[in-house]
């Protein structure tokens, strides 16, 4: 099964849910901790582990072999993101914009721009016990967060059983990295906070996620402000509120010192199995 | 004219509340673009009217004129994108997946594809609460945020702020490292670093500033809920001296912050704050950047 | 010499455009022939993607000596112009064309790259 944990606005607690969750969880049965937040990875702060595996990540960009190049301008005119451009007497390509559709490659008379690798970023797996905890990180300028993301997906679909329970940390906001990072969640908690910024952003990631079609649940994080928006909301909707994590300045600091929460606070512990319960409920229906 | 951008790397640091603070201290001196359009928030404190709404178009979806169609399979064949499937016996391209590459439509042997302009979201011009304008955007959901609509809204931002002789633009720039960052940051004369005392902002302050240094922008930082982790906020002067970025203020821990955004108000409305005076004090250290 | 310069308008009195990817025209003087002519670039102004390389294409095209403009092309933009030979002035956002032309035959303005 997959869980994916998303929200709309950033610094809700995604990352902190999904650490919590993810090592309680681990305690009994093996997990996989997967962190799709690839420019901003943070998971790896809380999980200590063995490093098992790491690899570069590359994605596919045309290379110019003038040999036969016979300048007809063919590359220059079918690629839409104007990644290769005639100048003069020469081609250039500029990986940056390349989103790596083979047509200039393909479409090429000459056969002169054959496609190769260029690293975008780097995988790494660590293993601490039960837990399987993956990040890949985007290398800094480099723009495009969406093929790094496929290909975790890929290594992860490759490397561990169906029947493990996968949670995948997810990118904030609502734009395409974060639908390819929940494209194959079976479930998704939106983590949000009793604000109206925390309000307003949910309600995009929820109209994102209904537009995918993707069974829901909201966690509340920072619980304790007095604003029901959210709470009225989740009513209105029939979105089921799994979890009210309390507004404390004492698992901020635990947060902020990289420690796991869930052991210094009361209460944390049965609220994430009733998370878990819910959700294996609801994917089995 | 002078543009100030403020990221964060992090979300949830304080980025747009502060930012929406120095606008409502900066009045009608200034301009505002919200180009966090992800994940708007601004218009959430500053009372926006949408006064001016246009549509916003960025890139290129591939349909497949049905008609025309002899289901040769062409186009899916060539798709890296896995965007054409076959539903319901026709191939139909589902639009969160295409990227707009068009060598589906190169292929086709019947002419059978358009590449569309895609709607990707609407930009607006506000009147806002404190007597100036502010130019902010609505991302549709799914979507790719190429930069465009963020360059979009600070262009227009600046357009208005030379036209109505104001001093500044004030930005609340994108989260992360990609794309829509790199276009809030260009040509701005200084960023306004904000980050907190955890791992994890420091994390992500060391990786958007190696963003900032790569444009050899000057910038500025400050550390709100500074007194969380005193650890931690020592690791960030240290670093921030080790760069050569000024320390423009340490806001401390304060509950007062969210409350004042549940009422709708930046914490600089409100009248007794400590907060309220630092985050002054900052601004009009910026203010002779 | 010919000279380019990166502008929001077609004329002398026209401010410069602080941008290279996107900005609006090309206005290019022929010093020896004292004819001034302008391109309008807002088509690639309007490109989600890949606004860099496509101005340095059209002003490859173009083959100016001198390009004067603000802030300097961006990271694709300045790869692509590297080996044309273009010398690039910076320095110049703020200005209308006449003065940047001034600045420049001054010797006020930087160099870039």
């Amino acid at each position: 099964m997959k869980i994916a944990i998303a929200s709309g606005k950033g610094g809700t607690g995604k990352t902190s849910l999904s650490v919590n969750l993810a090592s309680f969880l681990a305690k009994k049965q093996e997990i996989v901790l997967v962190d799709l937040d690839v420019e901003e990875p943070n998971s790896g702060i809380f999980i200590e582990g063995e490093l098992i595996h790491s690899e570069n990540k590359h994605k596919m960009i045309p290379e110019w072999i003038p040999d036969n190049c016979t300048l007809c301008g063919i590359c220059q005119k079918v690629c839409n993101f104007h990644a290769v451009i005639k100048m003069g007497t020469r081609i250039m390509v500029f990986p940056q914009l390349c989103h790596s559709c083979y047509a200039c490659s393909e479409l090429c008379p000459t056969k002169t721009l054959p496609m190769i690798p260029q690293k975008i970023g780097e995988l790494k797996h660590f293993r601490k016990k039960n837990l399987n905890f993956v990040e890949s990180k985007l290398l800094i300028g480099e723009e495009q967060a969406v093929p790094l993301i496929k290909q975790t997906h890929s290594y992860i679909d490759k490397t561990f059983s169906d029947k493990i329970l996968k949670i995948y940390d997810c990118p904030p906001g609502t734009s395409c990295p974060v639908i390819e990072a929940t494209k194959d969640a079976d479930f998704v908690i939106l983590v949000t906070e009793p604000t109206p910024f925390g309000f307003h952003d949910l309600t995009l990631a929820v109209e994102t996620m209904k537009e995918l079609g993707k069974k829901i649940g909201v966690v509340i994080n920072k619980f304790g402000f007095e604003h029901r928006e959210v709470e009225d909301f989740c009513e209105k909707e029939n979105i089921p509120i799994l979890a009210r994590i309390p507004n404390s300045r004492k698992i901020a600091e635990l947060y902020s010192k990289g420690k796991l929460i869930y052991p210094e606070v009361e209460g944390l512990a049965n609220q994430f199995e009733n998370i878990i319960s819910h959700i294996q409920e609801e994917v089995a229906k | 004219m002078k543009e100030i951008v403020v990221i964060s790397g992090k979300g949830g640091t304080g980025k747009t509340s502060i930012t929406a603070s120095f606008a409502v201290l900066g009045g009608k001196e200034v301009v505002v673009a919200d180009c966090d359009v992800d994940a708007a928030d601004m218009h959430l404190l500053l009372k926006p009217d949408f006064e001016f709404e246009e549509d916003f178009y960025s890139g290129l979806i591939a349909e497949i004129e049905q008609e025309k169609c002899i289901k040769c399979g062409k186009c899916a064949e060539v798709c890296r994108f896995d965007a054409i499937p076959i539903i319901d016996g026709k191939y139909v391209v589902q639009p969160l997946d295409c990227e707009g590459c068009g060598y589906c439509y190169q292929v086709c042997p019947r002419d059978a594809i358009a590449m569309n302009e895609q709607n990707v979201g609407k930009w607006f011009v506000s009147n806002i609460k404190t007597g100036t304008v502010m130019v902010h955007a609505k991302l549709g959901i799914g979507l790719e945020n190429s930069g465009k609509l963020v360059a979009k809204v600070k262009n227009e931002a600046k357009r208005l702020a030379e036209e109505k002789q104001k001093d500044f633009v004030i930005v609340d720039g994108s989260p992360g490292i990609g794309c829509p960052v790199i276009s809030s940051l260009s040509g701005s004369n200084l960023v306004v670093l904000v980050t907190e005392p955890t791992l994890s902002g420091l994390h992500d302050l060391k990786r958007v500033y190696e963003l900032v240094k790569k444009f050899g922008l000057k910038s500025v930082c400050i550390i709100n809920k500074a007194d969380l982790n005193k650890n931690i906020s020592e690791k960030i002067k240290s670093f921030l001296a080790e760069n050569e970025i000024t320390l423009l203020a340490e806001i401390p821990y304060d509950e007062t912050f969210t409350k004042a955004m549940i009422e709708g108000k930046t914490i600089v409305e409100l009248s007794e704050s400590n907060i309220g005076k630092i985050i002054k004090k900052s601004w009009e250290t910026i203010k002779k950047y | 010499m010919k000279i380019a310069f990166t502008t929001k308008g077609e004329n002398w009195d026209s401010m410069m455009d602080p941008r290279f990817g996107r900005t609006e025209y090309f206005l290019v003087y022929d010093e020896e022939k004292d004819e001034l002519s302008s391109f309008d670039n807002r088509d690639v102004a309007n490109e989600a993607h890949g606004a860099g390389p496509r101005t340095a294409q059209k002003l490859f095209e173009i083959n100016p000596n001198v390009l004067i403009t603000g802030n300097g092309p961006g990271g694709n933009a300045a790869e692509a112009l590297k080996e044309s030979g273009i010398q690039i002035f910076v320095g110049a956002g703020d200005m209308t064309v006449k003065q940047a032309y001034e600045a420049y035959k001054s010797g006020s303005l930087k160099k870039f790259g």
